[in-house]
């Protein structure tokens, strides 16, 4: 493991929405291996971010590379078969497909495209087995048969993390995974997540603080669209201006 | 987005893998059904109800797995019925053919259409498929092959594969019958395949499909596609059993109405538009008397059936019996 290669970078990443910039020039650097953690109070731009590298936007200016291939004109189902999967900030699964189905649709993603509306999806159910490792290991074994929709929150964001990993993502971006869960979930969640981040790349957005320093060995500290700090979690949290950047705004 | 994700909402029970058996049993049901009504029914009546049926099915596999509403399916249902009624009449061609050339012109509409709307989302989505089909309709109007305000009459129904003489009600109800559940087989082998399940995943989540690394533009585009060409099978082949095609297939009022029969029956069921079309059918039949009040009265359903059965008449009993119909 080189320390310092690279998976993901940003050079002069700017978006604008009309007239307000939302993210500005930001100079982005994720170490293959690394679960890094991107903070900041409301509205500095965590997700806005999240969706420029995901193509979900497109930027104003700026350039992205992963694995030192340039990105920035691809569409985002192409950023998500080049190996960058990402959660979102509001937990999205597929309501009324059940959890099994839920996984099962990004394995089914393995066959290529499914146009093939003439064969029965019995074809599907050769991925039944993986799927239910999957919710295995993120605990939800016994919901297989439950649709989406009727799981505990907490729960779903486990289904969420599951039907990522089916991808086999090498960068995976997660969006707050913890953000409204009771304090047991939180603790589950972070476990599972320090679990699948084995043999990956992690860049999450978190307001917990606590999970942040658990799991995270790099931090980037994002204020009003722009990089304030970035480093380790001792040299963060003592980082006068971060302190100053989040006073009033968060409760951490 | 609202529109979009309204039928997310309604879809009445997730349909698991035990769920099948029941609809399975209800299809060869209604099979059977189908089969002797002629014996109680009056065949012409019949054929209507499983043309209609068949475009609302279309329809739904387009708000109800897709959760795409659109507001202009008339342009699929009526080219097709201009396309048949000009092939088989003009161009003397057999009937089989005939409905097959409609059928393969709505398919090519639909292509242009959901092109030009696939990108918008929810009630944009809509508009747009309004407005196409609303410039086809004066497009029709003036156009010299669809014989204006008169229409194209006195289709020749001809001879099915140059042998079975169609002129017979009940030999054209089993053309009819079989065209019928050719198409609605189609649409539950479609639903319950690869694609339907990522149509599906589109219909609860579309940015999580994305993610997933579905370019579910594509996918839209081709349901799209899909339901054109149902649609146009069915109108096609109204054209022939009524030999008549004309203006009211192509007016907006016809695109409302096949939006009544899948709400009526219930959005995202598989049976749903069938019985819904069989309602609006026999109600417009058994109301015809009434002139311009059948209109008002339809909306009165519309609107009593928005607020008891929000699924649906189909969707409300899945709901009662806990099981996908
Ligand atoms: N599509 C959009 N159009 C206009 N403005 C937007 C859009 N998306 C985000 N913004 C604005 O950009 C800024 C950054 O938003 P963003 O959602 O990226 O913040 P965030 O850091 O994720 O905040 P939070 O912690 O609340 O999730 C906000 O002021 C927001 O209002
Ligand atoms: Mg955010």
């Amino acid at each position: 493991m080189a320390g310092d290669d690279a998976i993901l970078e940003t050079e002069g990443l700017t978006k604008e929405f009309r007239g307000f910039v939302a993210v500005r020039d930001v100079a982005l650097r994720v170490r293959r291996g690394a679960v890094h953690a991107l903070i900041g109070p409301n509205g500095a731009g965590k997700t806005t971010c999240f969706n420029l590298l995901t193509k979900f936007l497109q930027p104003t200016a700026g350039r992205i590379l992963f694995e030192g291939r340039d990105i920035t004109g691809l569409r985002p189902a192409q950023v998500a078969l080049l190996g960058i999967v990402r959660s979102f900030q509001i937990s999205a699964v597929f309501g009324h497909l059940t959890a099994l189905e839920n996984v099962r649709v990004a394995l089914q993603r393995k066959r290529g495209e499914s146009f093939d509306f003439w064969r029965s999806e019995k074809v599907l159910e050769r991925w039944n087995g993986r799927a239910r490792e999957l919710l295995d290991a993120v605990g939800i074994a016994a919901f297989a048969d439950v649709p989406a929709a009727e799981l505990p929150y907490g729960r779903k964001r486990a289904l969420e993390l599951a039907t990522t990993i089916a991808l086999e993502p090498r960068l995976m971006l997660l969006d707050e995974p913890t953000a409204g869960m009771g304090r047991e979930d939180v603790g589950r969640i972070t476990a599972l997540i320090r679990e699948v981040a084995k043999g990956r790349t992690v860049l999450m957005v978190e307001h917990n603080l606590a999970v942040v320093a658990d799991l995270c060995d790099t931090i980037t500290v994002l204020v009003r669209g722009e990089i304030l700090a970035e480093g380790d979690y001792a040299r963060i949290s003592a980082d006068p201006r971060v302190r100053e950047a989040y006073l009033g705004s968060e409760e951490g | 987005m609202a529109v979009g994700s309204e039928p997310a909402v309604l879809a009445p029970v997730a349909a698991t893998g035990h769920g099948l058996r029941h609809q399975r049993l209800g299809i060869a049901l209604l099979a059977a059904l189908l089969a002797v009504a002629p014996l109680f029914l009056y065949p012409v009546f019949l054929m209507k109800v499983l043309c209609f049926a068949l475009f609302a099915c279309a329809f739904n596999l387009l708000i109800g797995y897709v959760g795409l509403l659109s507001f202009g399916h008339a342009a699929f249902f009526g080219t097709a019925a201009y396309a048949a009624g000009h092939a088989a009449k003009v161009w003397g061609l057999s009937p089989e053919l005939a409905v097959l050339f409609a059928t393969a012109c709505s398919a090519a509409l639909g292509l242009v259409f959901g092109w030009l709307a696939i990108r918008r989302q929810g009630i944009y989505f809509a508009m747009i498929t309004l407005a196409l089909a609303q410039m086809l309709y004066f497009f029709y109007l003036q156009a010299p092959f669809t014989g204006g305000e008169d229409g194209i009459q006195a289709i020749p129904r001809g001879r099915l594969l140059g042998l079975v003489d169609l002129s017979h009600d009940l030999a054209m109800y089993g053309v009819v019958l079989v065209v019928f559940l050719g198409g609605f087989l189609l649409i539950y082998r479609t639903i319950h395949s690869p694609f339907g399940q990522v149509l599906k995943a589109i219909r609860e989540n579309e940015p999580r499909a994305v993610s997933l690394g579905y370019d579910t533009d594509r996918y839209k585009l081709a349901a799209f596609v899909l339901s054109a060409a149902l649609s146009g099978l069915a109108g096609g082949t109204k054209a022939i059993v009524f030999q008549l095609a004309s203006l009211t297939d192509v007016h907006w009022t016809m695109s409302g109405e096949v939006v009544l029969m899948a709400l009526v029956g219930g959005l995202g069921t598989v049976f749903g538009p069938v019985v819904g079309a069989a309602v609006v059918v026999s109600l417009q039949n058994y109301l015809a008397g009434l002139g311009h009040w059948v209109t008002i009265v339809q909306g009165c359903i519309f609107v009593a059936c928005v607020l008891a059965f929000r699924r649906g008449l189909v969707g409300e009993l899945a709901r009662l019996i806990r099981r996908p119909l």
